[in-house]
């Protein structure tokens, strides 16, 4: 292991430990709430979120990108409930615009480079910092993800079903929204927008060709998801590519191997 | 028909303060300036079954789902049960038309039952209800369903499980719309026979919708007419003699409901009629609120 030895790669292991279960867990309802493309126009939000951080410069871009991921994900889910328009529709005008407003806040005074950064993402420059913020995400996710997930699995099923069954809708919607907007937020900068979402769903995909109940979703979903963290962030290092972008690679890998498995595993 | 309504609320009105009944008053649904229906008055009894019928888009599933509280609606439920104890809001189940969901979902009939019934994490924990599912499972015959995945079940065991969710907690009325269409004849009787079990051990109010003409000729004790409002009421009998019911169905010319394959002529009717372009109630207000 003498790769560890190098502080950043030490804190770079650890950030992977912690964001591949996080994306693990998310992944299931993400991939069973057909929220793909929810969740991929958060990525675009986050860049509005930044800009606007940049630009007010009261509270940093970290706070700023969070609160606004979180306002941009209630906002599609307020409208996405109220509105008769069909969903990626409403998905898709927020990202869009998301992205837009964002690149054009930026490139005001042609000072985007430093921004570009978000794009790519760079897992290796996590401090000790981040990495207690981190944990702290962690612990909450798991926590509501122990209180609201059975609401959230009525509701992946059937809406309908769920609110004559006395769920409320748009409440369990909302917190399952800013949770994956929050996520998305404090992760951006070290996935990357470009693949910030491949994480998202990738391993519920392949969770879903193997698994017959809840529980084997969950642990194929987080298992793989850390399998492709961990393999993907040391090939890289080896090979020094991005590792996002590695990770990503050897998710899809396994998506693919579980479609082969498929009807092997599924009753 | 307005008498008959009258008297019918009147008659039975008294005998509320013994049997437990659920009043549905004055029930009106809009939609934006669209009326689904209105000043929809039933008076349902427990251990009784109501059917409602009528054409498409006539408001019968959005009246169960108004009764829900699912959709907004002007008017009044109002519940009382054998002693008169306890009033106000009664529990409810639903079994849906048919419930649309992705098949390929890794979720087993105990894990949709835990979901729904317990607050326990269930992809953490094991089940603490398992017995109690089983138990469910057993009075729909599907107890050997336990374990398997939604996707994977037929069309009548989908039911059947969801009929046993319905009934878990036990519900004061039970809501069923069109909860066996596409059922073979098999697990039709099946489903009849659970009901009929559930009016008679359970003293429960069923609403009922329903297509099959026939059926709800054999187990209704109470039929529901509805067409934007409700047409007539009384037991199949009346209905189905009714010449309301006769003008809407286009049926019943020649013999009556008892002598078999009502429900049969009416669907060629309809088929036949909408090729023509009749302008039947079904035409002009073709899907209408049924999804």
């Amino acid at each position: 292991m003498e790769w560890l030895e190098y502080d950043f790669m030490k804190n770079a292991f650890l950030a992977v430990l912690l964001i591949t279960p996080l994306f693990g867990l998310l992944s299931t309802m993400v991939v069973s709430n057909r929220m793909a493309f929810f969740s991929d126009s958060l990525g675009h939000g986050a860049f509005t979120g930044l800009a606007i951080g940049a630009v007010v410069g009261i509270i940093s871009p970290m706070q700023s990108l969070i609160l606004f991921s979180v306002v941009f994900a209630l906002l599609i889910t307020w409208i996405k409930n109220k509105s008769s328009a069909s969903t990626d529709t409403i998905i898709g005008v927020f990202s869009s615009t998301g992205i837009a407003l964002g690149l054009m806040m930026m490139s005001y005074g042609g000072g985007f480079n430093k921004f570009s950064n978000y794009l790519i993402g760079d897992v290796l420059s996590i401090t000790t910092q981040e990495l207690g913020s981190l944990l702290l995400v962690l612990v909450l996710v798991f926590v509501l993800w122990g209180l609201m997930f059975n609401k959230l699995l009525v509701l992946s099923i059937n809406q309908s079903f769920a609110r004559s069954r006395g769920i409320d809708v748009m409440l369990t919607e909302g917190i399952f929204a800013a949770m994956v907007a929050v996520v998305v937020a404090i992760s951006i900068q070290w996935v990357g927008l470009l693949i910030i979402n491949s994480l998202l769903v990738l391993p519920a995909a392949a969770a879903r060709n193997v698994s017959n109940s809840v529980k084997q979703y969950h642990v194929v979903s987080i298992g793989s998801a850390m399998i492709s963290g961990i393999s993907g962030l040391m090939l890289a290092y080896h090979f020094n590519m991005a590792a996002g972008a590695t990770i990503v690679v050897i998710s899809a890998v396994i998506f693919f191997i579980t479609l082969l498995l498929k009807p092997r595993f599924v009753r | 028909m307005l008498k008959r309504l009258f008297r019918h609320t009147k008659g039975e009105g008294n005998d509320c303060s013994k049997l437990c009944c659920t009043k549905i008053e004055n029930f009106t649904v809009k939609v934006g300036k669209l009326t689904i229906f209105e000043d929809v008055n039933l008076h349902v009894h427990c251990g009784q079954l109501t059917a409602v019928i009528g054409p498409n888009g006539a408001g019968k599933s959005t009246l169960l789902r108004a009764i829900l509280g699912e959709i907004s609606h002007t008017g009044t439920l109002k519940y009382a049960d054998a002693k008169g104890k306890r009033t106000g809001k009664p529990i409810i189940g639903y079994v849906p038309q048919y419930l649309k969901f992705d098949v390929s979902a890794p979720i087993t009939v105990l894990d949709l039952f835990s979901a729904c019934r317990s607050r326990r994490p269930i992809w953490l924990l094991p089940s603490n209800i398992r017995s109690e599912v089983e138990e469910s499972l057993k009075r729909v015959k599907a107890a050997d369903l336990i374990d398997r995945r939604l996707g994977a079940l037929s069309g009548g065991e989908l039911q059947r499980v969801l009929l046993a969710l319905a009934l878990n907690p036990m519900p004061d009325i039970l809501l069923l719309d069109e909860p066996v269409s596409g059922v073979d004849q098999n697990g039709l009787e099946i489903f009849y026979n659970i009901l009929e079990d559930l009016q008679n051990n359970e003293d429960m109010a069923i609403i009922l919708i329903s297509h099959d003409l026939n059926m709800v000729a054999r187990h209704a004790d109470q039929v529901v007419l509805m067409n934007k409002g409700v047409v007539c009421s009384g037991t199949p009998e009346e209905v189905f003699h009714d010449s309301r019911t006769r003008k809407i169905f286009g049926m019943l010319t020649e013999g009556g409901v008892n002598h078999g394959g009502t429900g049969f002529v009416w669907v060629e009717h309809k088929k036949k009629k909408h090729q023509q372009g009749c302008g039947c109630p079904d035409c002009a207000e073709a899907e209408g609120d049924e999804e």
